[in-house]
């Protein structure tokens, strides 16, 4: 088993998702190595080395991956590909846009969002918004896999790995970079987040999430939102949780103003301990919560604040 | 330009999967089947380029058994102009569908392929992508807006930490998050007008793909269920839980 792991970062630090990418990969193997496609991304590298099961980082400094565009990300990895027996990056929007196109360029199948590791070959995948959990076998010879990171724990980080530098440029003519819109917070990352306090179309509008984003702060809780507060308007699309949002799964999960639909429970029915808020006692958000408050969060979110 | 939408039918989003007893898949007998969601919005988005006079064609592909036919006559009700079905039984993967599809793609040669980000199915989030690097053609992924003129398109992704627009050259790939538009419903008239618009039909097996899958589902089971817990009578309640029973705060 040889295993590249693509790392997810922002060319100043690792994301968490990349930890438990690794650890995943090392369900499947002992062999890993870690790319690290960048920009300026010196201390990535360096944080990258201290990943203990990495045996060595692959480092790839050039301007044409800053933007981790999908082109770019795709042709590097297919140019190291064929000496791997699995190829894993993280479940995130940057992974869910580069991977499919190398596991193509490689002609092999990609496995989606794996949750559990069986074997190098076999592997579990929630379908159907996580109704179902489907066991997969691949005869592929390279495995391309991307991994839902809140099913795996955090690697450790007391390793020394070498470095290796890439000397490959790809660098795709018919896509740019533009811009890009990043919301600044204070607040921990949702996916990486103990706490997350996430709000619905009970809110009523953006301003009352400030009602949430105190109660977060008091708690140091990620602020997450359903597909209707973000459709809406009343926060920005990082924020939605669910089958087509962030998948999350937190020791605490605090639903407030949000009904349940099978599509949002997807993103947080693993969180250990899940709390709803709703003054509708039927909302279907109370099957699946440990503790369900019916009350009208105007009052709720306040008093839960003031009484921590 | 000529503007293509695959478009999947999927079990309707409103409908939750039941397990077959055997534990092989999921039971589609007697359930409501529709367009997946984000196809839906795919072919919004090109009637919108069309009505807007960039776009010339709208054309849409399903590929699967007949019944897939009733998916792109819904597409020809909402305003594209012809459709082509692929005739299989096969459960394909993404990598045999975006073959498939670059086979479409090589004979039609649009500016623009739009499709879904992911199918509600399978939640597989591959086959735009797949196509990208099949045809060599640039991809704008999970897209909330869409700017596209004779050369050029301009796509505003949704992304983990935000927002990110990227510039891509024709032709070029695009697949639809949820907040790119609101699709309309289809009006009597037109459901009407779009039963004398074209669907050819062809076989997969004649494209001359392999169409064997390297990846078998071996096991399809129920997730582990949450066992519904307590109501708490109010925030003292809820307070002492979380610190004594779950110790989670
Ligand atoms: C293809 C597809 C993908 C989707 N992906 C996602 C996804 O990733 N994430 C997601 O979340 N959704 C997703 N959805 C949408 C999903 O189906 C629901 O529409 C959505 O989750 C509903 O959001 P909500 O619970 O905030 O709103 P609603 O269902 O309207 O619920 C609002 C709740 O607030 C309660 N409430 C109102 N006022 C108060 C008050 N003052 N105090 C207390 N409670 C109050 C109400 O009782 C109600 O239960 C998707 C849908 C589709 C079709
Ligand atoms: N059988 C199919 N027929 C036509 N288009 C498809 C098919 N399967 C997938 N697609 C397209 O690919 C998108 C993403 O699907 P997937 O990669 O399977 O999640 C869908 O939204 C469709 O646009």
């Amino acid at each position: 088993m040889k295993i590249l792991v693509i790392a997810e970062h922002n060319n100043n630090a690792l994301k968490s998702d990349t930890y438990k990418t690794v650890s995943a990969a090392s369900q499947i193997g002992s062999d890993i190595h870690l790319l690290v496609a960048g920009y300026n991304c010196e201390t990535v590298i360096d944080e990258a080395t201290k990943i203990t099961e990495v045996a060595t980082v692959l480092k790839a400094d050039e301007a044409c991956y800053e933007y981790q565009l999908a082109e770019n990300i795709a042709d590097l990895v297919f140019n190291l590909g064929a000496k791997y027996t699995h190829i894993l990056a993280p479940a995130t929007t940057t992974g869910k846009n580069f991977m499919p196109r190398v596991a193509a360029l490689l002609d092999v199948a990609q496995i989606s969002d794996i949750t559990e590791i069986i074997n190098g070959n076999v592997f579990k995948r929630p379908i159907y918004a996580g109704n179902a959990i489907a066991t997969v076998e691949s005869e592929d010879p390279i495995k391309v896999i991307t991994v839902r990171s809140s099913a795996f724990d955090v690697a450790s980080r007391d390793g020394n790995a070498a470095t290796v530098q890439l000397e490959l440029i790809c660098d795709s003519q018919s896509s740019s970079f533009v811009n890009e819109e990043l919301t600044k917070s204070e607040r921990p990352e949702l996916p990486a987040a103990d706490i997350v306090v996430s709000g619905g179309r009970g809110m009523q509008n953006g301003d009352n999430f400030k009602l949430l984003e105190s109660l977060a702060d008091k708690l140091g809780a990620a602020v997450g939102a359903s597909r209707a507060a973000v459709d809406a308007g009343f926060v920005p699309n990082d924020m939605q949780v669910g089958q087509t949002g962030k998948i999350v799964a937190p020791n605490l999960y605090i639903a407030v103003g949000i009904s349940g639909a099978i599509q949002h429970l997807a993103g947080m029915k693993d969180s250990k301990t899940i709390v709803a808020i709703n003054k509708d006692e039927d909302a279907p958000i109370f099957q699946v919560a440990d503790y369900g408050l019916v009350a009208d969060l105007f009052d709720a979110v306040p008093e839960l604040e003031s009484k921590l | 330009m000529k503007v293509i939408v695959p478009v999947k039918r999927v079990i309707d989003y409103n409908v939750k999967a039941r397990i077959k007893k055997d534990q092989s898949g999921i039971d589609l007998s007697n359930v409501k089947m529709s367009m997946n969601p984000f196809c839906e919005i795919a072919v919004e988005e090109a009637v919108r380029l069309k009505e807007s006079g960039i776009a010339s064609e709208v054309l849409v592909v399903s590929i699967g058994d007949k019944s897939c036919q009733e998916q792109i006559r819904t597409a020809l009700a909402l305003g594209a102009d012809r459709g082509i079905q692929i005739e299989t039984d096969n459960d394909l993967d993404s990598l045999q569908i975006a073959k498939i599809l670059k086979v479409i793609v090589d004979e039609e040669k649009p500016k623009l392929v739009i499709l879904g980000k992911q199918a509600i199915d399978s939640d597989n989030n591959q086959t735009g992508q797949m196509l990208g690097a099949l045809t060599k053609m640039p991809q704008g992924t999970f897209a909330s807006n869409v700017d596209a003129n004779e050369n050029q398109v301009l796509v505003t992704r949704e992304i983990d930490g935000g927002l990110q627009t990227v510039s891509l050259t024709l032709p070029a790939i695009i697949t639809t998050d949820l907040r790119l538009n609101e699709p309309r419903y289809a009006k009597l008239p037109d459901i009407m007008k779009a039963k004398r618009k074209p669907i050819t039909v062809r076989n997969a097996e004649e494209l001359g793909i392999d169409l064997s899958s390297k990846v078998k589902t071996i096991l399809v089971e129920e997730p582990p269920t949450r066992e519904g817990g307590v109501k708490v009578e109010d925030i003292e309640m809820l307070i002492q839980k979380l610190r004594e029973e779950a110790k989670v705060i």
